[in-house]
């Protein structure tokens, strides 16, 4: 009911749906970190 | 008054012209937004929802976007993990109705669900036997990945693009976008799926269950492939919608005809697909639930069976020939009427899954359960669809949407904006 009351279990149905969740975030943040990063240096080099 | 942020080689109607149709769709919008803000204060007794409609109206409307905009999905695997060259000159397109699409989506579902304050449990306290806590995972992320997908663009602006590091941001992003292509087709293939699926789960409502394979019915993956084989026409419907307005032309006709044709066989192998499903559900699964299905299109004034022949017959499997024979593809007005047809289609099989489903009668003391709903619910529905314009208008309005527009439009340099 509360923020701090996350409701985790260690069970397959969890470990299926967050893990699926948490890959396909992950993917996206390094993407969006890689490409963030590349282009502040090459933003750098151009300079 | 606008001209610096209009692309360079692009024509483009006065800014007072433009202005002026955002204000007549702008009020259409703030109508939907007044009836959005009724139910967020009032609460869903501003609906004719009741006990036999849980899923109702804005239901229909989300599968309907869902599905449409699987254009998105479909075109960025096809143009980065497989390669296609030529949809790249639609891509940015079916980016955006995707985005607008998805955008939508989350917007209905933040209106249904009567307490959006509470948004955020389905991800804090998530139900993980639930196929729509995995719509709703997958649906938040693939619109993260939409954005991701749309910004590029944006960053294209002629005056984004001189700030060197928002040049550089495209670029990047451009390079590595099979990656987030690859994500966006595997968070579709699951939500677009796992939408069927809670229909076809539904053993308490013969007509929509369905047996399957493992843990998914037949549904989950009818509704994957025809989101991939519909969502095209879509994306190609609204591209002549924008080309008949603005009155140019902006995407050549090779690559219209090649995204058809792929709809058109992806379309012709789902209504095979879909009839066998039919048949086996009519003569094997509602009978070994005692119905037959009779019951299900008759003794009411609205479900006959005239949906189930518009359905498959006339808006799954006419569009699907007209699309995959090279003449009728070619001819201009007759691939039009396949793409009216499909979207049609597309939107009617969302209907019946989600409203026939509810009204159809189950137990002996019941009776069909039509239902209308009420101005609010169709005013929020209308909103997505102004939204809708006025992003388009704005998106085609200052950014290079169409890489084939300045060739297909070679303006006097004197004349190059107004």
């Amino acid at each position: 009911m509360f923020p701090f009351n996350f409701e985790w279990a260690w069970d397959v149905g969890h470990a299926i749906f967050f893990g699926g969740f948490w890959y396909a975030i992950s993917i996206m943040g390094a993407g969006m970190a890689y490409c963030i990063l590349k282009a502040a240096l090459d933003t750098m080099n151009d300079n | 008054m606008d001209s610096a942020l209009i692309p360079e080689g692009a024509k483009r109607c006065s800014f007072p012209k433009f202005a002026i149709g955002i204000v007549i769709v702008g009020a259409v919008l703030l109508w939907g937004v007044f009836a959005m803000g009724l139910i967020w204060w009032k609460g869903l007794n501003q609906t004719n929802m009741n006990d036999y409609y849980g899923f109702a109206l804005w239901i229909w409307a989300d599968l309907a976007v869902i599905a449409v905009g699987g254009g998105a999905f479909f075109t960025g695997l096809l143009r980065y993990i497989f390669n296609i060259d030529e949809l790249k000159n639609i891509i940015n397109f079916a980016v955006i109705i995707g985005f607008i699409c998805y955008s939508s989506a989350l917007l209905i579902l933040a209106i249904d669900i009567g307490q959006p304050l509470r948004g955020w449990f389905i991800f804090w306290h998530a139900n993980v036997h639930s196929m729509l806590t995995e719509v709703a995972f997958c649906l938040s992320a693939y619109f993260a990945v939409l954005t991701i997908e749309f910004i590029p663009n944006i960053l294209e602006n002629r005056q984004a693009n001189k700030v060197p590091f928002f040049r550089h941001l495209a670029h990047n992003m451009h390079g590595i976008m099979a990656v987030f292509a690859a994500t966006g087709a595997f968070l579709s293939f699951f939500h677009q799926g796992s939408l069927g699926g809670v229909a076809g789960v539904l053993f308490g409502r013969p007509f929509a269950y369905r047996e399957g394979l493992l843990i998914w019915p037949w549904t989950f993956f009818l509704f994957t492939w025809s989101a991939a084989a519909f969502g095209p026409c879509f994306t190609l419907l609204i591209t002549k919608i924008t080309e008949t307005i603005t009155g140019k032309k902006l995407v050549k006709d090779n690559v219209v005809n090649l995204l058809a044709k792929i709809s058109g066989w992806m379309i012709t192998i789902y209504i095979i697909a879909k009839i066998i499903d039919t048949i086996y559900w009519a003569t094997v699964t509602a009978p070994s639930l005692g119905f037959n299905i009779s019951h299900f299109y008759t003794n009411n004034g609205f479900y006959g069976y005239w949906i189930l022949i518009t359905e498959i017959l006339v808006c799954g499997l006419v569009p699907g020939i007209i699309l995959i024979m090279k003449s009728t593809r070619e001819n201009p007005t007759l691939r039009l009427i396949a793409f009216i047809l499909g979207v049609i289609g597309i939107c009617l099989n969302r209907w019946v899954m989600v409203l026939q489903v509810m009204a159809v009668p189950v137990m002996s003391f019941d009776t069909w359960a039509l239902y209308f709903p009420s101005w609010q619910e169709i005013a929020t529905t209308i909103l997505p669809v102004a939204y809708g314009i006025i992003l388009i208008s704005v998106t085609y309005r200052y950014l290079p949407v169409f890489p084939q527009e300045a060739e297909l439009n070679a303006v006097e340099p004197a004349a190059e904006t107004e």
